[in-house]
């Protein structure tokens, strides 16, 4: 089957939106723009679907297994006789998962703004930018090889940027815009390094090639690659380590998760797409697209481990402190991107546990459903009391019912309870926990009692606590374009965790068998219950006992309130260490040594005469011998030093 | 005495065009400004034009001077250059009283380096590169009322005349110890380890060195650029390094071939300090001048790193890099130099909210600075991108990890820019610019170059192929 002819229209027609609305939106379409926007993203959004239902119900499986398909490549340009540069789209069960995810997500984002950012003076520009971060994350999804995703991966930053800034007139929002770039972007130079050991010793961008060549035990790519070493580590694990350097950064895994709570300052919606369902989870697809690699390395795959593991449970012990809605949201997210990550590394090196890719797949395919109507469900209440704090909100279940129960749907969903979908997913996460690795099985089962906390600690102080007093200019729950997509996010938050995802998605394309165990379910689903308990005990009424446990945990919840000073570290490092120890000297030297000394002369030679001050600026000479000294310099360390 | 009509073509054109500019500043009418800048750009656009055509491969003057493609085609990219500039300069150069004199000058520097390029020869190499350098410096006097600029001209002239001085002396070392001087001869001779040959390549070195500004052979750069107009700073920073960075890659790979792992160490070194050092002083700067002129020195480091990969791919990418590097930092200048002449406004302070008055303008700059930071799909992510492919074929991943976390570092002070033009408020934004319709030309051409470049493969491929065929 050719899926060449229409496959390229999917990332096109937004990128379509963007030009369209990026050049005349502003003059021509106006109140339009919305509209244009979204019918577009509903053709992109329905070409998927029929991509997933062509690959997966009617090409179906050749053999056992589904097949990774090359649906077009084109060779952009070669830069060497071996390594040449190609634009393609690749096809496989994850991909296509990918696409359906993004897609689907982006047209709820694109319905719920229509109602959410009307009357935004630049309502236009928000559209286009939609329209250029859906394109960067499909071209992401589809790419074939490391030099394709790189692109994308960092247009995807450029599109984010741009939306997470979309409130330019606040300073926080734009302090915020370019902390989350230029985080994720230090983290890149890490995929960037990555990218070339891996092209070098592989002799290949193309991710089926590379993945072919390193891992046939005879080649001698092969051997070069896990015999090859620095610092005592093979080049293997280095390139794969720091592909995953890049990957944690933009999924915001510790200890490089520090922009996105700030990226909050964006539109709500924008949180929904970007924060929630698809540019957080591309580093856990990176992970997923090159796990053969990971495979090879099982230091590789500890990393990968411990930062997942350690993210989980830290993002999940700061949420349950914040008091900006959308911040616990952002913790929860990192938290549960943990829960995808840690699967993924519990995998063992030599291939047993390999259920853990399934997993977390699975997990990340019901996540974008629920933590999506969460955030829209937020800018739902945000949008209603005009406030991001918990204690302008509580009681709202009259006045929003929909809301209401969508965003109960959804705290179910992400709480693990049965029959919700993040009950499936979770399961089978923690499944592969117990197997593999005991630890990390508790630290999981602790994340999800605490889950399950603070997601009803957020949503019994939004809806229950105490009695509404809104200001009398509310919007109400808003239009039926902002109730349409909570509605349908939250049948998929129901239905996604029944579709038998591992006879999909799995880790050599084979069926797996899930075996689900109910007496292994007692444990999470205990924990679950008990976190929304205790939940409702603090939180369902306005009483003190949230104050009495804030004062017993005294220091411990000063911490996590404080997110466990992680950014004051980085502000420490980089303002005090970086700037201290670096900036300054230079700046000193420059100044004190090159202005000041030749300053001085020159103030020196002005005393005696103005003449001479007039022909003699005073400096070269100082230049020149810096120059000299260079070039003593070189000259006696290759000449005497370094034969 | 056919042959030398042919394979000289580029330089005799420029030859002729310094004739007619002389001939218009003796003749006994006076020509206006307007009519000169108009003949001369048309003169200018003319000379590119024929520069592709018959590209021809030959030697001249006993292998003193040769041509070939690769060469004709690095001499258009620097013809190409000088006409954006021409064309930037329109709104400076129109009230300006010596227009014939500057382009007289202008020309003899490119002159020289038409004749450095395609040097085979010590010799004709140092009298090329004297010719590049020393109109370059009454250029940089051309504003000739500001103090400023008459202090960059006497520093660079010192400066040159230094650097020229150990240059010669490195030539004079090598010829004493080989008794040859031709880049075949040199090539052939230079065989085994001598430290007299070393110390004379080390002085060598940093004459280049000080011609593209690398570190510790910068400091005459930050006071030269500031000082001089900005169309001269933009002729120093992007033709005059170009030219020599093309000179660079062959004399190095020519001659010095055999030295391959001693100047491997010594360019990681520079490259090194030169990435490090030239971002964090354009961190600190304000002035847009100056800020991009050290951003230049950076960038240059990144291009030694291609230079270090010894390999075709590695020239390959500096070539297509310096074309890469032309488009971008021209578009950055180009708006810098409008908005400079038509307000005076240079700081970045003063760009703070210029996207509300001129959004097109502002879009430009956003593009050259994205592109100059290296984010894709710009041509400037391309450029570094093969860049660091082709230091990575040597297998140090130091150097290349030094350049990733400059790359990051670069990006947080062009971002720096950008935020200003885009998301800062300003109660005072630089008005409206009004423009005449050639440097309109000019940035529209460099805007499209920008996209051609990074986008269509064509340039990096074509490049490729001129060098298989050399």
């Amino acid at each position: 089957m050719n899926y060449s002819s229409y496959i390229a229209l999917i990332p096109l027609l937004p990128l379509a939106g963007f030009v369209l609305l990026g050049l005349f939106g502003r003059k021509y379409f106006k109140s339009a723009a919305g509209i244009i926007g979204t019918l577009l993203l509903l053709g992109s959004a329905l070409l998927s679907l029929y991509t997933a239902y062509q690959y997966f119900l009617v090409n179906g499986k050749t053999g056992d297994t589904y097949q990774t398909i090359t649906a077009f490549k084109y060779t952009w340009l070669s830069f060497s006789d071996k390594v040449s540069i190609d634009m393609g789209v690749l096809l496989d069960p994850i991909s296509v998962m990918m696409l359906v995810v993004v897609t689907f997500v982006s047209l709820m984002v694109h319905i719920f703004s229509l109602g959410y950012m009307k009357g935004e003076e630049r309502f236009a520009t928000y559209y286009a930018f939609l329209g250029l971060f859906t394109f960067s994350m499909l071209g992401l999804v589809l790419s074939s090889n490391l030099f394709q995703i790189y692109m994308f991966w960092e247009l995807v930053g450029v599109s984010s940027f741009l939306l997470i800034g979309y409130y330019f007139d606040r300073p926080s929002a734009v302090a915020a815009s370019k902390k989350a770039f230029i985080v994720t972007r230090f983290a890149d130079l890490g995929f960037l390094i990555g990218i070339l050991v891996l092209a070098f010793y592989g002799e290949t961008l193309d991710f089926q090639t590379l993945l072919h060549t390193l891992t046939t035990q005879q080649s001698a790519q092969h051997v070069a690659v896990v015999t090859a070493s620095f610092a005592g580590v093979t080049a293997l694990t280095w390139g794969v380590t720091l592909l995953f350097m890049g990957g944690a950064g933009k999924s915001a895994m510790f200890p490089l998760h520090i922009w996105l709570p700030d990226a909050m300052e964006g539109p709500t919606p924008v949180s929904a797409l970007i924060h929630a369902a698809t540019m957080v989870v591309a580093g856990v697809y990176l992970v997923a697209r090159m796990f053969p690699l990971f495979a090879m390395s099982q230091s590789a795959l500890d990393v990968v481990t411990v930062v997942g593991a350690s993210s989980a449970v830290i993002a999940a012990i700061i949420a349950c402190t914040q008091t900006d809605i959308k911040r616990v949201l952002a913790y929860s997210t990192m938290s549960q991107i943990g829960f995808m990550m840690f699967s993924l590394g519990l995998i063992k090196a030599h291939g047993t546990y390999s259920v853990g890719y399934t997993a977390s797949m699975f997990h990340l395919f019901t996540h974008a459903f629920f933590k999506s109507l969460l955030f829209l469900g937020a800018g739902s209440v945000i949008h209603m009391v005009h406030s991001n704090e918990m204690k302008d909100m509580g009681g709202l279940r009259k006045y929003m019912p929909i809301t209401h129960i969508t965003f109960l749907i959804a705290c179910l969903a992400i709480a693990g309870i049965w029959p919700f979908a993040g009950f499936f997913s979770k399961e089978e996460i923690l499944l592969t926990a117990y197997q593999s690795n005991k630890i990390v099985y508790g630290i999981a089962l602790l994340t999800s009692g605490l889950t399950a906390f603070y997601m009803f600690r957020l949503y019994f102080s939004i809806f229950w606590n105490k009695e509404a007093h809104l200001h009398g200019d509310s919007h109400g729950e808003g239009t039926w374009s902002m109730k349409l997509p909570l509605l349908i996010l939250a049948v998929c938050s129901i239905a996604a965790g029944l579709i038998p995802f591992g006879s999909y998605v799995s880790i050599n394309g084979k069926e797996l068998e899930s075996h689900m165990d109910l007496s292994f379910s007692i444990a999470p689903l205990a924990m679950g219950i008990g976190g929304i308990l205790l939940a409702m005990w603090m939180y369902r009424k306005e009483n003190n006992k949230p104050q009495q446990v804030a004062t017993t945990l005294n220091g411990f919840y000063k911490a996590a309130y404080g997110k466990f000073y992680i950014d004051d570290l980085y502000l420490f490092v980089t303002k005090k260490v970086v700037f201290n120890l670096i900036g300054r000297p230079a700046a000193w030297v420059d100044r004190n040594i090159v202005d000041g000394l030749m300053n001085g002369i020159a103030n020196a030679t002005a005393t005696v005469s103005n003449w001479i001050k007039g022909v003699q600026s005073g400096k070269v000479q100082n230049y020149t011998l810096y120059f000299f000294g260079g070039v003593v310099a070189l000259a006696v360390v290759f000449i005497y030093l370094w034969k | 005495m056919n042959e030398f009509f042919i394979l000289m073509k580029q330089e005799l054109v420029i030859t002729l065009i310094i004739f007619i500019l002389l001939f218009i500043k003796l003749s006994s009418k006076q020509w206006s400004n307007e009519k000169v800048l108009v003949l001369i750009n048309v003169l200018l656009l003319l000379n590119l034009a024929a520069g592709f055509l018959f590209p021809d491969t030959g030697d001249l003057f006993g292998d003193m001077y040769r041509t070939n493609p690769l060469m004709a085609f690095e001499k258009n990219i620097l013809n190409l250059g000088t006409l954006l500039i021409s064309l930037q300069s329109y709104n400076w150069l129109k009230t300006h009283k010596h227009v014939p004199e500057f382009y007289m000058l202008l020309l003899s520097t490119l002159l020289g380096m038409f004749f450095m390029i395609s040097s085979r020869h010590m010799l004709m190499f140092y009298l090329a590169l004297e010719l590049s350098t020393i109109p370059l410096a009454a250029m940089a006097n051309f504003d000739l009322e500001k103090r400023r600029s008459s202090e960059a001209a006497f520093k660079m002239i010192i400066s040159s005349a230094f650097a020229s001085g150990l240059l010669l002396f490195g030539i004079s070392l090598l010829y004493g110890a080989t008794g040859a001087l031709s880049f075949s001869a040199l090539g052939e001779t230079l065989r085994q380890y001598s430290p007299l040959h070393i110390l004379g390549f080390i002085f060598v070195l940093s004459g280049f060195g000080f011609k593209i500004s690398a570190v510790p052979f910068h400091l005459w750069t930050a006071d030269v650029y500031e000082g001089a107009p900005v169309a001269v700073t933009s002729y120093l920073s992007v033709i005059s390094k170009g030219a020599i960075l093309f000179v660079f890659v062959t004399v190095l790979s020519t001659v010095f071939s055999v030295y391959g792992s001693s100047w491997y160490f010594m360019l990681y070194f520079l490259s090194v300090l030169t990435m490090i050092i030239g971002n964090l002083f354009a961190i600190r700067q304000q002035n847009m001048k100056r800020f991009l002129a050290f951003s230049s020195i950076a960038q240059v480091g990144f291009i030694l790193i291609g230079i270090t990969g010894q390999s075709l791919e590695g020239n390959v990418s500096v070539v297509y890099f310096v074309l890469v590097y032309i488009f971008s930092n021209l578009a950055a200048f180009g708006v810098i130099s409008l908005i400079s002449a038509v307000t005076g406004k240079e700081t970045i302070d003063d760009y703070k909210g210029l996207y509300k008055t001129n959004p097109l303008l502002t879009w430009v700059l956003a593009l050259a600075l994205f592109s100059l930071a290296g984010i894709p799909p710009t041509a400037g992510f391309f450029g570094k991108f093969f860049l660091l492919l082709a230091g990575a074929g040597q297998g140090n991943y130091i150097l290349i990890a030094i350049a990733a976390l400059n790359m990051v570092i670069s990006l947080y002070y062009y971002l720096r820019v950008v935020k200003a033009m885009f998301m800062d408020p300003n109660d005072h934004p630089i008005e409206t610019i009004q423009a005449d319709w050639k440097p309109k030309l000019a940035l529209a051409i460099c805007v499209i170059g920008l996209l051609i470049t990074g986008l269509a493969s064509g340039a990096y491929q074509y490049i490729y192929s001129l060098f298989v065929l050399n």
